[in-house]
């Protein structure tokens, strides 16, 4: 019987030779990780179960990150609750600010996610390391605790929607307008419960960066998990981080899928996502009537390498406008490093731009970043809904970094087109 | 028996609305409901009463995996969520934490913000007591009745632990 990656990955880790659709399976877990958000509630959920101590103490990833450096004392107490849990346990991963990332970016660059994982994270992100050829997805949590105790979960195996994506990827476009398009296509909720799989000649082009940031927004698309099969770029990035073995799936030619969604890339241009849900995707063009007065280069979506070197090529030898705070956030220490040799950090500062430590941030409305009423923002994260970065009348505009960027000189919505 | 007065919101309600991230520096449920709902609804936590009823939409409880959101609901009173669709996190959370949810698309196409329901939640038999309306709600799969039975996941992974040594 013909299967998905995304089955194969299941069946291997509940002991099957095949799973179903609409299966209920238990299936044993490569890596359970938390952030200073939801672990707490986690460890309090464990201590409850009088488990002796977590599963396996490498196997457990805890990394604050949301609300870190420490923004207030209430998120002080929350991340002193995981130190000393870490510290209790002996947990090998628990990642201290200044060695702290932003967890989907941190945890496959530390090579602790390998292809053919399956995963579960108390964060809805957990999903970005499918672009490795692992199956991995948020939960809450509860059942994060329980899966720190037991190494193991419950899950009802999903249905599969493969998306293909053919024709060559126009300049300025990349994982985050396809994905955006996507999600404009399908809706916030296109893909419930569904696994969503994403193939296609487009998909090869893309570099690992441009994978993670599309299989890390399959959520938003109300995806359980994105994955992409593993191919040479794959197995390079994997030869250089990896920590463990790993195991490469691949999808059979004739598995069976729900559906199957055919995108011509060849006409895209970088998409803009409107206020107040991603689906709201439209081109960039129709856009550039929109001002703003903040513009955020980073997070577990766009905060890579790739994504700062793109963001500083637009920026270099420009100045930010004088309406606009641009704030870059490289996502994890390594990365942060790298721009700073590289010579980015200086473009960014040189262009009237903060550059902050590794921090989730202004993402979710925490610190670092703030909106208030009324003000808008274009950044390149993943969620625009009401009040996420700030105030309940502030708005998000979510797009690619060379648009961030192109807008943060221009004082509104921009493409990188325009500053010939 | 639940019996409450309705709370009723439209498509996509996400977890950012239900409690917003501002607020997430604490895990105090009563402290977590004291914001639930404001930057859509600000005079949610003032109108609800304990035993009430929120209906919506399609996808309710899209977006982030916080659990703080079911946790936020249920310590504001709210005795049961009715919607068209959840989002899977939330719904998988709500199971965890205790929140009763129920999908029922006709409940929510016939049912007005004020109006009184009556839930038998085990038979998943909602009455609306303003219009004379009863309908049925989809039932859980047998797994996971199984794991409300036996009084949630902690419980479950306790006796799974057992089961081990």
């Amino acid at each position: 019987m013909s299967q998905t990656i995304t089955q194969k990955i299941l069946a291997a880790h509940s002991g099957r030779q095949q799973v179903e659709p609409g299966e209920l399976i238990y299936a044993k877990l490569d890596l359970v990780l938390g952030n200073d958000i939801t672990a707490p509630i986690a460890i309090k959920e464990f201590e409850k179960i009088g488990a002796a101590t977590v599963f396996n103490k490498e196997r457990v990833a805890l990394v604050p990150d949301h609300s870190t450096p420490n923004k207030d004392i209430k998120s002080a107490e929350l991340v002193k609750i995981m130190r000393e849990f870490a510290r209790k346990h002996d947990i090998t991963n628990f990642f201290e600010i200044g060695k702290m990332g932003v967890e989907h970016t941190l945890l496959p660059d530390e090579g602790l996610v390998v292809p053919g994982d399956a995963i579960i994270g108390a964060d809805s992100h957990t999903c970005t390391y499918g672009a490795l050829g692992a199956f991995s997805t948020g939960v809450g949590s509860t059942d994060l605790g329980c899966a720190m105790a037991l190494g193991e979960t419950w899950f009802k195996v999903p249905e599969q929607i493969k998306f293909v994506y053919y024709g060559k990827l126009p300049k300025w476009v990349g994982g985050k307008d396809l994905i955006l398009y996507t999600i404009g296509q399908i809706g916030v909720d296109g893909a419930l419960y569904c696994s969503m799989e994403f193939t296609g000649e487009a998909i090869a082009e893309l570099d690992m960066a441009g994978r993670f940031t599309m299989c890390n927004m399959a959520i938003e698309a109300g995806g359980k998990n994105g994955i992409m099969e593993p191919d040479q770029k794959t197995l390079d990035y994997a030869k250089v981080r990896a920590r463990r073995d790993y195991t490469i799936y691949k999808s059979d030619p004739d598995a069976q899928y729900k559906q199957v969604v055919e995108i011509d890339c060849s006409k895209l241009e970088p998409i803009v996502s409107f206020p107040h849900l991603p689906e709201n995707a439209r081109p960039v063009s129709e856009s550039t009537h929109v001002t703003i007065d903040q513009s955020v280069i980073g997070s577990c979506t766009n905060g890579r390498i790739e994504d700062l070197r793109i963001a500083a090529g637009v920026l270099k030898g420009r100045k930010v406008h004088p309406n606009v705070r641009l704030i870059v956030i490289p996502a994890t220490q390594e990365i942060y490093m790298q721009s700073i040799k590289e010579g980015l950090t200086e473009i960014f500062v040189e262009a009237g731009g903060a550059v902050s430590t590794p921090t989730c941030g202004p993402c979710l409305g925490g610190h670092m970043g703030v909106l208030a009423e009324g003000e808008r923002a274009i950044a390149t994260t993943n969620r625009n809904f009401i009040g996420r970065m700030g105030h309940a009348k502030s708005e998000v505009y979510l797009a690619n970094p060379a648009v961030a960027a192109a807008s943060a000189v221009l004082g509104r919505i921009a493409s990188p087109e325009e500053l010939k | 028996m639940i019996k409450g007065k309705v709370h009723k919101y439209g498509d996509n309600v996400d977890t950012d609305v239900i409690i917003p991230a501002r607020y997430l520096n604490t895990t105090d449920p009563r402290e977590l409901a004291s914001h639930c709902m404001e930057d859509i609804d600000a005079d949610f936590i003032t109108n609800v009463s304990q035993g009430d009823i929120i209906v919506a939409e399609d996808n309710f409880g899209c977006g982030s995996s916080r659990e703080h959101a079911p946790i936020a609901i249920k310590a504001a009173g709210v005795a049961l969520v009715i919607a068209n669709t959840f989002a899977r996190i939330f719904y998988r959370n709500s199971l965890n934490i205790g929140l009763p949810i129920l999908e029922c698309p006709e409940a929510v196409a016939g049912t007005s913000a004020g109006d009184d329901l009556e839930v038998d939640l085990a038979a998943g038999r909602i009455s609306n007591l303003t219009t004379g309306d009863t309908w049925q709600a989809k039932p859980f799969p047998a797994f996971m009745q199984n794991l409300i039975e036996v009084g949630g996941l902690i419980n479950y992974t306790k006796s799974r632990l057992a089961q081990r040594t």
